[in-house]
């Protein structure tokens, strides 16, 4: 399991930049911050219409899509097998004949996301192919389990071989403005999570406002977070454009405060190729093209693939394509 | 470019919109072009040529109006004119609803070639300024169809000339086009020379929607087509959108014809952002501020406001987003910003640029080789008496300076001749919306900016022009009241009995903020009664009595914040304080007239007190039906300073229908009686001594007409002119009014006894509408 890890580190941030440390609590800093509605979703609704991507770039954006995936099942009903068939496609994202017309020789997934109890088959599984496994925790999706079993579920979960934990944060904490708990329990977490990177869920369809999902996000960050996600996928409503544009603003800033780059990954609701180009253009205007790759940005899907693989098989072809072509994950 | 190394880098490459359409379209044509008159192109002359700024190609070539042409195309709207404005209002709601459809069936053809004429982005007029147009037409479909249920005594005025810019060119023939129309006029219009081909294809899809012949006609050709237009007798109202060089042209070239006018010209619209804004929605603002159509927009927020504390943080945040900016091709979908609209344009900006003592940032974005191109630039470092801070450049250029409260914002934002637009962004509502009464601009816009839309009117203050589009309000610009006055009675009996003589001499005064005053020239005038019996002397006035008049209503500012109610209270008491003197007032006006309906006279004057204070508090703003999450807030605003021309003739009457609607609406009035009628003036301040009027608020002059006009009108202080007196000052008062591009209402014959004459017209003319765009909504 070690090992493992040890080898997956190459893919981390800390490879390319500094890992965040976190920085105090900035009470300041976070009632500074403000976020109007209208204006982020005027900004939102003319991110697609801006910039187009066509052709050939249409095809290396979507493979870089796929690069920078997290392909994810957290379902009641996952079983060994399903997780091994996810798995499989994770090394094999698209069909070797399209990678070939491509100009490809070799592409994969940014990682597989999955529950604790499948860490080990999806670890065992992924093995040699650099693909981290991502465990959600801390009571996953509502967070509300005692403090010290979410702690510890993180310690499992690492010590099972996740490289990576996604952990969702008490929304209890932002609701009430209370700020220093936040960062706390987050602060717990990353110490709990040790080398392994904390992706901190924010569940941004329950915290009410745009203006909480900015100010939880800068104290996340602050706390230590490697990754803010949006959502568990199981909140009412999950990633959106105005949702994002909110939270890669919060990285844009932290950086610049700290020198940090922070990750970003939207979760859930986003199934379409051309909302993935448009999530890419989000990423590349917003935060530039450092942050266009899986070290600090990912997409937490699970029918997106399935999408992008009949996109580019039209990219090549010039003729639609039926998802029966493509292999199942 | 292979898939590898593009993955490497994740340009976005190219996206280039087909100009296969256009081409198609362009060949039909020959790429030549006459003009559209009376339902028929007329044959191509090869006058001149239409360049794709972006490359310098030739596009089209087209025909320069002649002076037959002009009047071929006025003759055609003129014959068509009455069955157009006789037609049912649903016929001309379908004719106008089909234009709307069928600009939406063709919207990318219009779009492709917009952006091939202009250099604008295709995403701009794919996105803004097609559907704009499209909207305009539905909405004014639907207004032809029930104007006549809300809007009353009013009518056509007859056939419209129409002049319109480059920079939006479809959308300001939209603009222009649909009310008129919707209103039952008939319209001759001129697109821009750089831009006429989205006007020329507009034409055609007239002729498929069923625009009946002559209804509509279109003529191209530079400045001097545009002169003849304005210049043609049988036009009744000219409507311009352009620079404020050529709208004070056409206002004093149509001084004295009795043409109405709207004029939408320059600006230099403030765009404040306060400490607590959200700073990267406010960045996102400016894009669509001053980078929007490469800064070639009248509202540009082209001058920034920054709060002090924020500066260096916001311009830091400012030209990182500068630097993202894509500038190039404009058919490229992945384009911010095109190419400047012609190479004069684009060296005006340069020049100006050039002159510059302030810190000029220019984008890190790449520029194309070939074409007409122009860097994102930001200006920092600029006071407000810095050329760039007050003169418009329409280009994409930002200048910046900082404030420190509300005040000092409010103050910097109407440190300029122009009044067009602003932007205010802060999440205090109590800031924001305490802030957009304060600013002088016919449009606000709050935590956004550049929001356009049919349904509210837009348009400026001071230089910025007058009139308005869009909305109903846009809709009265293209009507004209249609109450019949009467030709006025000979008030000036030669006979009379009831002589009187005078026990003790009565100083008539002037009555100047709150005093009464002697006339500066020290000279009277002789009043003689109907019986040619000497009645008093009255001063003369002059240029400085006019002069200390404005002072005084600018220390009577006031009074514009004051509440409808307590205006009301204050125009009642008048009445009351008139009434127990009305038998002095009966006894002067039959003394003066020679007449005996002095009585009912007073009794109207009392009742049209009553009338005016009636509305003080309730003449009230709309809110418009915009697109957007939020309100769009038409308030209705006091004009500021007006002088009034007083007619002869009912002279309580008169002098109480033009005092009591402006003073009710919140504008300060200094009114100039003819000597004829100045003794009931000079009266009259007695009453307003005890009726609790602050000082400054109503002044009453005495004094030649002839000798005031020019230095009444001339005043830069003035905002509103109105002229009841003799047409002979008519011209003076248009032609001197052009200076700072006031508004004037010249008005003969009004029948002062009939009470339609008291109402929407006078309080239309005391009032300013003030669109305000407030996008709301949290979670």
């Amino acid at each position: 399991m070690t090992t493992k890890s040890n080898q997956k580190l190459t893919l981390l941030p800390q490879a390319i930049s500094a890992r965040n440390t976190g920085v105090d609590l900035d009470l300041d800093w976070v009632s500074s911050i403000q976020a109007n509605t209208s204006a982020i979703e005027r900004r939102a609704s003319s991110i697609g219409s801006r910039r187009s991507v066509k052709k050939q770039h249409q095809a290396a954006w979507l493979l870089q899509a796929i690069k920078c995936m997290d392909l994810t099942t957290l379902s009641g009903d996952d079983t060994i097998g399903r997780v091994k068939r996810l798995c499989a496609k994770a090394k094999t994202p698209i069909s070797n004949a399209l990678l070939k017309n491509l100009g490809l020789d070799d592409i994969k997934v940014g990682a597989v996301c999955v529950y604790h109890d499948m860490i080990e088959a999806a670890v065992a599984k992924l093995s040699g192919t650099g693909i981290p496994v991502a465990a959600v925790s801390t009571g996953f999706p509502a967070g509300l389990s005692p403090l010290p079993l979410r702690i510890a579920e993180i310690e499992y979960s690492v010590s099972a071989g996740a490289s990576e934990i996604d952990i969702v944060i008490s929304r209890r904490h932002v609701l009430t403005q209370n700020w220093k708990a936040l960062y706390e329990e987050v602060q717990a977490f990353r110490k709990a999570c040790g080398s392994a990177h904390i992706k901190t869920i924010l569940a941004t369809g329950e915290l009410g406002t745009l203006r909480n999902v900015a100010r939880a996000s800068a104290v996340c960050m602050m706390a230590g977070a490697d990754f803010i996600k949006t959502s568990t996928g199981k909140e009412p409503v999950n990633a959106t454009l105005p949702v994002s544009l909110v939270m890669v603003r919060a990285i844009r800033e932290y950086y610049e405060k700290t020198g940090y780059k922070i990750g970003y990954k939207p979760a859930g609701g986003i199934s379409k190729a051309k909302d993935a180009l448009t999530y890419l253009s989000l990423i590349k205007e917003e935060l530039g093209d450092q942050w266009l790759n899986p070290e600090l940005f990912r997409f937490g899907a699970s029918s997106l693939l399935g999408d992008i693989e009949r996109q580019l098989e039209h990219h090549i072809t010039g003729a639609y394509s039926a998802s029966y072509r493509h292999a199942m994950g | 470019m292979s898939v590898k190394k593009i993955l490497g880098d994740m340009d976005y490459g190219l996206a280039p919109e087909s100009p296969e359409e256009v081409k198609k379209w362009l060949r039909q044509h020959n790429s030549s072009f006459g003009h559209f008159i009376g339902g028929n192109f007329t044959n191509p002359k090869n006058d001149f040529k239409s360049l794709n700024p972006s490359n310098g190609e030739v596009i089209a070539s087209l025909s320069q109006a002649s002076v037959k042409d002009v009047n071929n195309a006025v003759k055609m709207a003129k014959n068509a004119f009455k069955d157009w404005s006789e037609t049912e209002p649903h016929q001309r709601a379908k004719v106008l609803y089909s234009i709307a459809r069928l600009l939406q069936k063709n919207s990318r053809l219009f779009s492709v070639l917009e952006t091939i004429d202009n250099g604008k982005p295709i995403r701009e007029s794919r996105d803004i300024d097609i559907p704009l147009a499209q909207r305009h037409f539905y909405y004014h479909a639907g207004l032809a169809q029930i104007y006549k249920t809300k809007i009353r005594d009013m009518e056509p005025i007859g056939v419209c000339g129409q002049i319109i810019p480059w920079n939006f060119p479809l959308l300001m023939l939209a603009w222009k086009i649909a009310p008129a129309l919707a209103a039952g006029n008939t319209v001759v219009l001129k697109p821009a020379e750089y831009t006429s081909l989205t006007a020329l294809l507009f034409a055609e899809i007239c002729i498929e929607a069923g625009v009946p012949n002559g209804v509509i006609n279109i003529i191209t050709g530079d400045g001097s087509v545009g002169e003849m237009i304005v210049g043609h007798p049988d036009i009744k109202k000219v409507a311009f959108t352009g620079s404020t060089e050529v709208g004070r042209i056409i206002r004093k070239s149509t001084a004295g014809t009795g043409k109405l006018l709207t004029l939408e010209l320059g600006g230099k619209s403030p765009f404040i952002v306060f400490d607590d804004a959200d700073l990267d929605s406010a960045v996102e603002g400016l894009v669509d501020a001053i980078w929007f159509n490469q800064g070639q927009v009248c509202c540009a927020g082209s001058r920034l406001l920054v709060h002090e504390s924020i500066e260096e943080k916001l311009h830091k945040k400012i030209q990182n987003r500068m630097n993202k900016l894509r500038v190039g091709a404009p058919l490229d979908k992945s384009i911010d910003m095109g190419a400047i609209v012609d190479r004069s344009q684009l060296s005006k900006i340069k020049k100006l640029v050039s002159q510059t003592e302030g810190n000029v940032y220019h984008a890190k974005c790449e520029l194309p080789k070939k074409g007409l191109y122009y860097r994102p630039t930001l200006i920092t470092g600029l006071s407000p008496s810095d050329k760039l801070m007050q003169e418009e450049i329409f280009g994409p250029v930002l200048v910046s300076t900082t404030f420190r409260t509300p005040k000092e914002a409010s103050d910097l934002a109407n440190d300029t001749k122009y009044g067009l637009a602003a932007s205010i962004w802060s999440e205090n509502i109590n800031l924001a919306l305490g802030l957009a009464p304060k600013i002088k601009a016919g449009v606000i816009w709050v935590n956004g900016t550049n929001m356009f839309d049919a349904a509210i009117g837009f348009g400026g203050v001071k230089e910025s022009g007058f009139g308005r589009e869009g909305g109903w309000d846009g809709l009265k610009s293209y009507l004209k009241y249609s109450i019949n006055f009467p030709k006025q009675k000979n008030n000036h009996l030669k006979s009379h009995s009831d002589k009187e003589t005078f026990g003790l001499d009565r100083t008539a005064k002037l009555y100047i903020g709150g005093k009464q005053t002697r006339p500066d020239g020290g000279y009277s005038q002789k009043i003689l009664d109907a019986s040619k019996n000497l009645a008093g002397h009255v001063p003369s006035s002059n240029r400085k009595d006019i002069r200390n008049a404005v002072e005084a209503m600018n220390k009577a500012s006031s009074w514009s914040n004051s509440s409808g109610h307590l205006r009301a209270q204050i125009i009642y008491f008048m009445a009351e304080n008139l009434h127990a003197r009305r038998e002095e007032f009966e006894k002067r006006i039959n003394q003066m007239s020679g007449r005996k309906d002095g009585k009912k006279e007073v009794e109207l004057s009392i009742e049209r007190l009553f009338t005016y204070a009636a509305w003080a508090d309730k003449f009230d703003g709309t809110i418009s039906g915009v697109p957007v999450r939020g309100v769009g807030l038409t308030m209705r605003e006091a004009v500021g300073n007006i002088i009034v021309f007083c007619p002869p003739n009912e002279p309580l009457l008169s002098l109480i229908s033009c005092i009591a609607p402006a003073i009710a609406m919140g504008n300060r009035i200094t009114t100039i009686s003819p000597f004829v009628a100045s003794l009931t003036a000079t009266d009259f301040y007695q009453i307003l001594e005890t009726s609790d009027i602050p000082p400054g608020v109503i002044n009453i002059l005495t004094g030649s007409h002839l000798e005031l006009a020019s230095s009444a009108a001339s005043h830069m202080d003035v905002d509103s002119i109105w002229s009841f007196s003799e047409e002979e000052i008519t011209k003076t008062i248009e032609l001197e009014a052009a200076k700072n591009i006031k508004r004037t209402w010249c008005q003969k014959n009004i029948d002062w006894l009939d009470n339609r004459a008291a109402g929407e017209m006078f309080l239309d003319a005391a009032t300013e509408t003030k669109s305000i765009w407030i996008p709301y909504g949290e979670g």
